[in-house]
């Protein structure tokens, strides 16, 4: 069979399903995906574990379907986190070279990124990602690799993703009371946009926006790498729940309405019809008003929208979204999403597709996987050896691995 | 400054509870009126502080009073007609206070009422009705009372005693809670007297009053708040429709005819009359409004809202308002799952036939009796927690309710974004 070493899994615990994917690295790196198990969720809202009984008894579910497909025995996860409680800012580092030849060697790499990291957290965070962005070398910016070159003064930009430690924690307890290990903890957005985007896109300047069901998650990539993270807690819960309140139909309902009717820009067509619907069993017929609809969801998706590009453009990066925008998570699937994001960010917006990876099509094509698979891929490029001139890698380093070791 | 419109005013507090009423109006002194205090029971009124006193003296009980028998206190009244309607002579108005379902109160208070009509003077009541603990007689006595007064007076504006309750939590005494009504009924008189003496720059005269007053309505309810500060007339709005006796601002909805008075003590801005009234006209449907502003240099740098509203027979005499302020709501949207705790009380409410008198309590299975005292339970924590949060958020949240809440720049984001934006779908 396998062995053991090239399997990798992504497991994303989101608000509406926990999915876990099964990659199988070979030899050369290549990736491949063999196996999906889903389950719909249950005690997790807005991307936050709630009822950790729930919980675990829907990952062992998911777990079970994904060993079964891809006929191996899963060992150890990528875990995917999200939350309104995530936050990330871009910290910046410097150090003066102090060696005689001013020659920069790896210890004052080493040194001035860790200065970087070096930031003051609230007592109850921790960091889960730091990333490290491009070094300065005596003003030169944009310099990928500084070791060998001469300078005295060394800066960097780290990229620091935080959360709560506890929050963080709940996600990885539940994993571990399955008896799996948890390899690293991944911010989901992050791991949406590996599996997405090309290096191209990446270079050129792309925004990916995760659509899930409890939180909307979105990176910006440009010059190749991580500018800024964000996550917002209102996802397709709050669709649902907007249009259970304003429709006034129970919640089950408004989400089915929400899959059958819904779009996200209001239909010219639909303007004044209605379509007749019992709001449950034993109640009596009603009219509902398809334009209303689609108005309180247009509503909710375009402020969504309007939040990501306020917060990107005080980061002052609105204006670097050469490749555009990409949209991925469960909420890729609304109708005229694509227009909508046009329309707010002003640049082409396309559906992700896992195009950098092998494997079972079915899988690939649908944008809500895009994070599970993205873990996957996360956990190849760990797993290849860091040294081994592959600056992606590098780039993910993480420094979560001591948050593990209890 | 305002000009004072001369008018002769008596003020009348029949039976105990009225004698009590009575003294936290003379408390206030109100200029140029006069307060006579009415009672059969002698002890009663030597307590008061009512300047004027009539005792109607029972030769059977020695003067202890009535053993509450509104029979007997109508007799002792008509007994001293005379000497009452010499009272009410030269009144141009006369307001009576009156805690119905006791002896005198309900006995004399129509009496007094007939007196003071026969006199021409226009006659607006006020009373307490009973506690529900009091029992059904009395609950009963007091209706039969209530419907008496109403025959003679222009108007009558009652108290529920019950929504007493409301405003007090497990520790207020007896005697602080009896104190709180009558401040609030007093506050009420307040507001009235201001309106109704102060010439106002938007007048509300007698002739108003007594139109919201006047027949088809089945209850009055009256009060009064008062705010200070830089929104002041936001802080009123919201303590107006925080107020037990309007039901959260729901007994607006169910009212047929509203009158609004707005004083302060001075720059009262038209932006903050706007305000109030945006407020009011956006919960009372069709109903008729009145308004009234005036400036009174005694309130200071205050904003005080008096609202009277009156509401159309054959609702419930329990908890009419949250049933009638539902309906037509539930109609015009075909919602019926929602507000399925008031679907049995509003069933009864139609198969009950039009009797004179409404019972006071429905017939209730144990469960059922159950379920209102979870109600009331219910109101009381809200009534703790109205200065937190309003009303509208909780219901809008729906499913978030119990999370942490998403806040970002200040907006929470679980409420709908179509609720924050105010879109109006057609």
């Amino acid at each position: 069979m396998f062995d053991s070493s090239s399997i990798i899994v992504g497991l994303e615990i989101g608000t509406s399903k926990i999915c876990a994917v099964v990659g199988d690295m070979n030899a050369d790196g290549a990736l491949n995906i063999i196996g999906i198990g889903q389950a719909p969720a249950r005690g997790v809202r807005k991307g936050e574990i709630v009822d950790a009984g729930a919980v675990e008894e829907c990952v062992r579910d998911a777990i079970v379907q994904a060993e079964t497909m891809a006929d191996v025995e899963i060992r150890s996860v990528y875990l995917g986190v999200t939350g309104g409680h995530l936050r990330g800012f871009t910290n910046h580092g410097v150090h003066p070279v102090v060696s005689a030849d001013r020659e920069i060697t790896q210890d004052d790499v080493d040194d001035v990124v860790k200065n970087a990291k070096s930031v003051n957290l609230p007592a109850e965070n921790s960091v889960l990602h730091a990333i490290r962005q491009h070094f300065t070398v005596d003003g030169q910016s944009g310099v990928t690799n500084p070791v060998g070159m001469l300078g005295a003064r060394l800066e960097v930009d780290v990229h620091v993703v935080h959360g709560n430690t506890n929050r963080i924690q709940n996600a990885v307890r539940a994993v571990k009371a399955l008896q799996l290990e948890v390899d690293a903890v991944v911010f989901n957005g992050l791991a949406a946009s590996l599996a997405v985007l090309t290096d191209e896109q990446k270079e050129m300047g792309t925004l990916v926006i995760d659509l899930g069901g409890g939180t909307t998650n979105y990176v910006v990539y440009a010059e190749g790498i991580i500018k800024h993270t964000g996550t917002i807690a209102v996802g397709g819960d709050h669709v649902s729940n907007d249009l259970a309140f304003g429709l006034k139909v129970p919640l089950g309902r408004a989400e089915s309405l929400k899959i059958e009717l819904g779009t996200a820009v209001v239909d010219p067509s639909s303007h004044g019809r209605e379509v007749s619907f019992k709001p449950s069993a034993s109640g009596f017929e009603r009219l509902l008003n398809i334009e209303q609809l689609q108005m309180i969801m247009g509503a909710r998706l375009e402020e969504t929208f309007e939040l990501i590009a306020d917060d990107i453009d005080q980061a002052g990066l609105l204006n670097y979204l050469g490749g555009g925008v990409v949209l991925c998570g469960g909420g890729a699937r609304i109708p005229h999403i694509a227009d909508l994001a046009a329309d707010t960010f002003g640049v082409q917006v396309s559906l992700g597709r896992t195009n950098c990876i092998n494997g079972i099509k079915a899988a690939l094509d649908h944008p809500e996987f895009a994070t599970a698979i993205g873990l996957v891929r996360f956990g190849s490029l760990q797993q290849r050896k860091p040294k081994q001139v592959n600056p992606l890698a590098e780039t993910f380093k993480s420094t979560l691995t001591q948050f593990f070791r209890r | 400054m305002n000009t004072n419109i001369p008018l002769s005013v008596r003020f009348f507090g029949v039976g105990n509870a009225g004698v009590n009423m009575l003294d936290r109006v003379v408390d206030r002194g109100f200029a140029g009126a006069s307060c006579i205090a009415i009672n059969t029971d002698a002890s009663s009124l030597a307590a008061s502080t009512a300047p004027e006193k009539i005792n109607l003296e029972s030769k059977a009980f020695a003067g202890m009073g009535t053993g509450g028998d509104p029979a007997r206190g109508r007799e002792l009244a008509e007994e001293m007609f005379g000497r009452i309607k010499s009272r009410c002579e030269g009144a141009q108005v006369v307001f009576i206070f009156a805690g119905l379902g006791g002896g005198a109160g309900s006995g004399a208070a129509p009496v007094l009422a007939r007196a003071a009509k026969e006199c021409g003077a226009l006659v607006i009541g006020f009373v307490a009705m009973p506690f529900e603990f009091e029992g059904k007689r009395r609950q009963l006595a007091a209706r039969r009372a209530q419907d008496a007064l109403r025959e003679f007076a222009d108007g009558v504006v009652c108290w529920p005693n019950q929504k007493v309750f409301k405003l007090v939590d497990e520790s207020t005494t007896v005697a602080d809670t009896l104190r709180g009504a009558n401040e609030r009924i007093a506050d009420g008189v307040a507001g009235l007297w201001r309106m109704l003496t102060q010439r106002g720059l938007l007048d509300v005269q007698f002739p108003d009053l007594c139109a919201v007053l006047r027949d088809s309505h089945q209850d009055a309810f009256f009060g009064s708040v008062e705010a200070i500060g830089e929104s002041r007339a936001a802080v009123a709005t919201e303590k107006l429709l925080a107020h037990p006796l309007l039901e959260g601002g729901e007994a607006l909805s169910g009212a047929n005819a509203i009158l609004v008075n707005i004083s302060a003590g001075a720059n009262l801005t038209m932006a903050e009359v706007g305000k109030v009234m945006d407020a009011v006209n956006s919960r009372c449907g069709e109903a008729k409004v009145f308004v009234g502003a005036s400036e009174d240099a005694g309130l200071g740098e205050n904003l005080q809202i008096t609202l009277v509203a009156a509401r159309r027979g054959e609702a419930l005499p329990e908890e009419p308002a949250p049933v009638r302020a539902v309906r037509p709501k539930s109609e015009a949207t075909g919602q019926s799952g929602l507000h399925l705790d008031t679907e049995f009380l509003e069933r009864q409410a139609m198969r009950r036939t039009r009797s004179r008198f409404v019972a006071p309590k429905p017939e209730m299975s144990a469960d059922e009796v159950e379920k209102l005292a979870e109600r009331t339970t219910r109101g009381r924590k809200a009534a703790k927690l109205r200065q937190a949060q309003l009303p509208l958020e909780i219901i809008s949240k729906g499913r978030f309710e119990k999370s942490e809440p998403t806040v970002l720049h200040g907006q929470d984001l679980d409420v709908p974004t179509f609720v924050r934006r105010n879109m109006v779908f057609n």
